[in-house]
């Protein structure tokens, strides 16, 4: 490596100013620990271990579709049916549990929770690759696309029972089906299974992000199109790869709620592809594309479920508890935006000590 | 030419300008005369368009002073300078395509009644009278997306003289133009000039600064090395100035032998999206080793053959083969493969993903290799990217810094690695010195006859004809879409050159000869 041309400038105050960029980068993890910190002392109960897995079951829920949601924004869209996705894919698992699938030939098939798992994961990738459909060769804008799925997927799952809700998910032995509400209900090494299964989505998802050329492209394709396809990128396949992870997410999510609650109702996820969207951005996504991280995704539905439940908690009230959400989205923007400015200043003072 | 002719009109005296982490302009003087064309030159990072800024109002000095007929002046917003009857046409264009011309003009002046409704009708008719004064007969109505770079940057002049602009400034108004455009250009200065406007003209292309200069400054490292009338003024004195003493020439050519035919275009068709043919049956061939310049004017069809080489577009008609055998890939991923690499015209829209950092923008095009299987071995990337910063002379501080913070020089550098990095054996470069300084010129040629001599068939695209008469090996020259001269270098003169990219211009656009390449 050559002296001249990579050298590191070292001038003074650099280390200040590298102190405050990791103090402005790790914002989101400081956000988190001080919530925790505050609801510790004012909420009654709050480090009981009933509690706290409780809150994590909770926040694993919007992290799932934070997570899906994190790779879309990042290629420079949107998913706004991911809500839906939850919703319908509900409906499927509890429509394969209770009825399998009528081949209309007098005889039915049944499936075990593997099989009924592995369909209902499915049928989210196959929304998430319409979604991918109608935004590359259909060119529909992806706020546009993604609107149209959640009114259909929505509606789907409605027309599945009349809006009503498939009860008693209980499953049978039978059919090995019984074993479904282990999903929301059991644990592994005292830690929930929902859990377990985000930490190996979340550990999947940020090593395709920073050690795949898919995640590469990712983000290339987020932050210049039209430079990453002249270089090569297939920018199609990309986005093929983004919607249908953001709907495997989404699938997920239907069914540990459908395994949680042992019913399926055809309304549940409405309003999730916003709080997805807030995790993300609070974890420090930008909007336009091209900039986030997994990690700070999942620190972002932390900090929102935690502030969510540690408020209720403390009993206050459900309209300000919205009102402290949004204030503490705009926030984490408006930092978001300075640490930008502050970074690429430190980058342009860098150059600058080279000389031209 | 005597100095009392032209008084000055605005000076800068002692301008100071220090952004965070660096000093642009250290106590720079500069006198602006009116009725005169004030030229400014100086590498990138000289502090030219700092030093412009100011004077529109942009920015403002950390100190120093500016005086118009003796009195200091403080512009803090570009209303304060237009106010003062300052004009300034950027570097990029700052136009709304997708409004009209008119619109475009007097964009935030609406001429309205009553305050509210814009009186498009009056609009319409000084838009028409500005255009005839620029010599250009461009409907009001059109919209400006639907315009040629040239004929934008007359809007954005029109523009400014809607303001009665009695000095303007001109940052590189000839980068994007073709040389026809440029005469059209230097005649509106002219009239502009006997009008008694002060016009700067900032351009990296010193040739033309002789030409339409009546004052030069030069600037390096933010300081004024040089200020006098241009007579006697000539390319060694700018450059010396410039550079300070070491001056740096072109690349020396060295001769090397061709090796065999490595790349074929056979009756290249593209429509284009305003009726016609962009490209119109273009046919050439490369081999191995040779640069082959295409000169033309802008939309001429010389960036749109390239996207079809490259498969950026694919809807286009023709045959390309590969060391003779057909292309079949329709990807760009697939032709990168088979050894194609493309340096676009634009860097900051095509060439680069700004947000990235300076090692993900380099290997975005060859990430492949630095995989096994999914796995990314962010080492070896790493390694790779050191080694191409210390072959292209990338000035970087880290690799790991958004490319943005790169000069225009240095970026083209790290689109250019990003280019070989995937092993090419045809590299396709549109305007490769496109907006970057002599220094980093000089360097991007020496690069590409070294990539020459290497064995690389080179296909490059310009508007400049010292640089193509330079470069090139073999000269094909485009006009209207189709190949309308090929000149091998011996033959090739200025003359031929700039007669065959104006054919099938004008009213007989559809009876020009078509000549075809013959080898």
């Amino acid at each position: 490596m050559s002296e001249q041309t990579l050298a590191r400038p070292a001038h003074q105050g650099f280390d200040l100013n590298a102190a405050l960029l990791v103090l402005l980068k790790a914002r989101t993890f400081i956000a988190l620990i001080l919530v925790f910190a505050f609801f510790a002392f004012a909420a009654p109960n709050f480090l009981s271990v009933a509690n706290l897995v409780i809150m994590s079951k909770h926040v694993a829920l919007n992290a799932f579709l934070a997570i899906g949601m994190t790779f879309v924004i990042v290629s420079g869209g949107i998913d706004l049916s991911v809500g839906s996705i939850v919703g319908l894919c509900g409906m499927v698992a509890g429509w394969l549990i209770l009825h399998g699938i009528d081949l209309g030939l007098g005889f039915t098939i049944e499936f075990n929770t593997f099989e009924i798992c592995f369909l209902v994961v499915l049928v989210g990738i196959a929304v998430g690759a319409v979604n991918a459909f109608l935004i590359t060769r259909l060119n529909v804008a992806p706020f546009i696309a993604t609107l149209g799925t959640l009114y259909v997927a929505r509606g789907t799952a409605m027309l599945s029972s009349n809006g009503e809700t498939f009860p008693n998910l209980n499953g049978k032995a039978a059919y090995g089906s019984d074993t479904f509400r282990l999903i929301g209900a059991g644990d592994f090494l005292g830690v929930p299974i929902s859990i377990w299964m985000l930490i190996v989505v979340g550990l999947a998802a940020a090593y395709i992000a920073r050690r795949t050329p898919l995640g590469r492209y990712i983000y290339a394709v987020g932050g210049n199109e039209k430079a990453a396809g002249l270089s090569g990128v297939r920018v199609n396949r990309v986005k093929y790869f983004v919607y249908m992870f953001s709907g495997f997410c989404a699938a997920l999510v239907g069914i540990i709620i459908a395994s949680q609650l042992v019913a399926s109702h055809p309304a549940t996820g409405e309003t999730f592809e916003l709080n997805a969207i807030a995790a993300a951005v609070l974890g420090g996504t930008s909007m336009s594309g091209g900039r986030g991280r997994i990690a700070g995704t999942i620190v972002g539905a932390f900090v929102i479920g935690i502030l969510s439940d540690g408020l209720v908690m403390m009993g206050v009230s459900a309209f300000w508890q919205t009102v402290i959400k949004g204030v503490v989205i705009i926030a984490a923007v408006v930092i978001d935006q300075a640490q930008q400015r502050f970074e690429s200043r430190l980058a342009l003072q860098a150059q600058a000590a080279l000389g031209k | 030419m005597v100095a009392s002719e032209h008084p000055v009109g605005l000076s800068i005296r002692g301008g100071t300008k220090v952004y965070p982490g660096t000093v642009a302009l250290k106590s720079a003087d500069f006198d602006l005369r009116m009725g005169a064309v004030n030229v400014l030159v100086g590498e990138n990072g000289a502090g030219k368009s700092t030093m412009m800024k100011v004077i529109a109002g942009v920015e403002r000095l950390t100190e120093g002073r500016i005086l118009m007929d003796g009195e200091e002046v403080v512009f803090r917003t570009t209303d304060d300078a237009a106010r003062h009857g300052i004009g300034i046409v950027f570097q990029e264009l700052n136009l709304f395509p997708n409004l009209s011309v008119a619109d475009n003009i007097f964009m935030a002046r609406e001429r309205t009644r009553a305050g509210i409704d814009i009186d498009r009708r009056v609009q319409r008719e000084e838009a028409r009278l500005l255009m005839r004064r620029l010599e250009h007969d461009i409907d009001p109505d059109t919209l400006v997306g639907d315009l040629k770079v040239g004929q934008q940057q007359i809007v954005e002049i029109a523009k400014s003289l809607s303001q009665n602009a009695r000095i303007l400034i001109l940052d590189e108004p000839t980068s994007a133009l073709s040389s026809a455009e440029v005469e059209i250009l230097f005649r509106v200065i002219d009239e502009l000039r006997k009008d008694g406007v002060g016009i700067v003209y900032i351009s990296h292309r010193l040739e033309e600064l002789l030409r339409i200069g009546d004052y030069i400054t030069v600037l390096r490292d933010g300081q004024a090395t040089g200020a006098r009338p241009m007579e006697g003024v000539d390319l060694a004195w700018i450059v010396r100035n410039m550079i300070g003493d070491a001056s740096k020439d072109f690349a020396k050519d060295v001769e090397h032998a061709f090796g065999p035919e490595i790349f074929r275009a056979e009756e290249i068709t593209l429509a284009s999206s305003r009726g016609g043919l962009a490209v119109d049956h273009v046919s050439f061939s490369l081999r191995a080793g040779e640069i082959l310049g295409i000169y033309g004017l802008m939309g001429a069809g010389r960036s749109e053959l390239l996207e079809c080489i490259i498969g950026g577009v694919t809807h286009y008609g023709g045959r390309l083969f590969v060391e003779g055998k057909p292309l079949a890939e329709r990807s760009v991923s697939g032709r990168i493969a088979r050894g194609i690499a493309l340096i676009p015209e634009n860097r900051k829209e095509d060439g680069l993903v700004q947000i990235l950092s300076i090692r993900e923008n380099m290997t975005l095009s060859s990430l492949k290799a630095f995989a096994t299987g999914i796995h990314l071995s962010l080492k070896r990337e790493a390694l790779s990217v050191a080694e191409f910063v210390r072959r292209m002379t990338v000035k970087v501080a880290s690799t790991e810094h958004e490319v943005s913070s790169l000069s225009g020089g240095n970026q083209q550098k790290v689109v250019i690695a990003k280019a070989l990095m995937t092993k090419p054996k045809i590299l396709l470069m549109d305007e490769p010195s496109r907006g970057i300084d002599i220094g980093a010129k000089a360097e991007v040629f020496r690069v590409m006859r070294r990539l020459a001599a290497e064995g690389l068939g080179i296909v490059f695209v310009t508007s400049d004809l010292d640089e193509v008469m330079a470069l090139s090996d073999r000269i094909i020259v485009m006009s209207n879409g189709r190949v309308t001269g090929a000149f091998d270098r011996a033959e090739a003169t200025e003359t031929a050159l700039v007669e065959a990219s104006s054919l099938g211009h004008g009213p007989d656009a559809g009876h020009a000869g078509r000549f075809r390449e013959a080898s």
